[in-house]
């Protein structure tokens, strides 16, 4: 079977076709979404992709997290459906509450555009499952805001039950307990800062971004698969 | 009625501050040393229509919590008129 895959576009976006590009050439169907709809197609993986959604006015995420789509992209989570966010979908998520903590400021206040080494901790998830246990993937990062933050109690929380998925092997921003991304208790919802979707081909610096992107298309197949 | 309302809104205590913590460097370079803890912040003002001062104030704080601050961060202060 093909997996389904929705890329939600907020105005501001700017990597939704780099998520289609990718997701595409790993053979998975993907359709574009407005954020604006009130309705969700009939999809296996809900993508929120890079960008600035509403100019991140405010803050981050905090305006995209109202727009309509994102009550179905909650209510897809909840029936136990996989949700991405990269960089700006993280923090969208987080914002939404559908991930804990928040993404502050960069220290050092500097947009960061480069490639970085990131860790697996953590390889039973959906979206870690091709990769090797401590495995590290280099992935590029491109954030002004990737300093995620929670409560020492929210982290302790999250160390205890695995959901720091991905860590910075040398961290860039000052993110706390080196996160770079994480997951919600049930493990169908995963955020990061870096972008797997821009490291898809050799030829552009790296294909270690399939690791991630293809661990969601088996998941999805591999369940299709055990429901017969 | 309509009420003046302004909203600061502060990362909390304890939050590290990039930004304050940059002013704080450059400020004994331009000869002000002695010069701690800044923090930096942003003011929200709106003009909100309600019954009363009470009234204005419950729904400035729903704003508050819903949208203009984040709680896990940030900590919020509401004066009205």
């Amino acid at each position: 079977m093909t997996a389904r895959v929705g890329v939600i576009v907020f105005p501001g976006s700017n990597c939704e076709l780099d998520a289609r590009v990718a997701f595409s050439a790993l053979g998975a169907e993907v359709e574009m979404i407005w954020h604006a709809g009130t309705s969700l197609p009939e999809v296996d993986l809900v993508v929120l992709p890079g960008g600035f959604a509403h100019g991140d006015y405010l803050r981050t995420g905090a305006l995209a997290r109202f727009s309509p789509v994102m009550d179905r992209v909650r209510d897809h989570a909840l029936r136990g459906g996989l949700v991405l966010g990269i960089c700006n979908g993280f923090q969208i998520l987080c914002e939404a509450g559908m991930l804990p903590g928040a993404l502050r400021k960069n220290n050092g206040l500097k947009f960061l555009c480069r490639w970085v080494d990131l860790r697996v901790d953590n390889n039973d998830t959906a979206f870690t499952s091709r990769a090797e246990q401590g495995q590290v993937l280099r992935i590029p990062i491109n954030h002004f805001e990737g300093n995620w933050y929670a409560e020492p109690a929210v982290v302790d929380r999250l160390r205890e039950n695995n959901q720091i998925v991905l860590r910075y092997v040398d961290n860039p921003n000052g993110s706390v307990d080196d996160v770079a991304g994480i997951c919600n208790e049930s493990r169908n919802v995963f955020g990061l800062m870096p972008h797997p979707e821009r490291a898809c081909e050799q030829l552009l610096g790296s294909d270690d971004g399939i690791v991630l992107l293809g661990s969601l298309l088996d998941h999805v197949t591999d369940r299709a698969g055990v429901a017969g | 009625m309509s009420y003046l309302a302004q909203v600061d809104v502060m990362l909390k205590p304890g939050i590290s501050d990039p930004q304050g913590q940059t002013i704080e460097r450059a400020l004994p370079v331009l000869g002000y040393p002695g010069v701690r803890e800044v923090r930096v912040g942003k003011r929200i003002q709106l003009q909100v229509d309600a019954d009363s001062v009470d009234d204005a104030r419950t729904k400035v704080e729903e704003m508050c919590e819903r949208l203009l601050a984040n709680p896990v961060i940030e900590s919020y202060e509401v004066s009205i008129g």
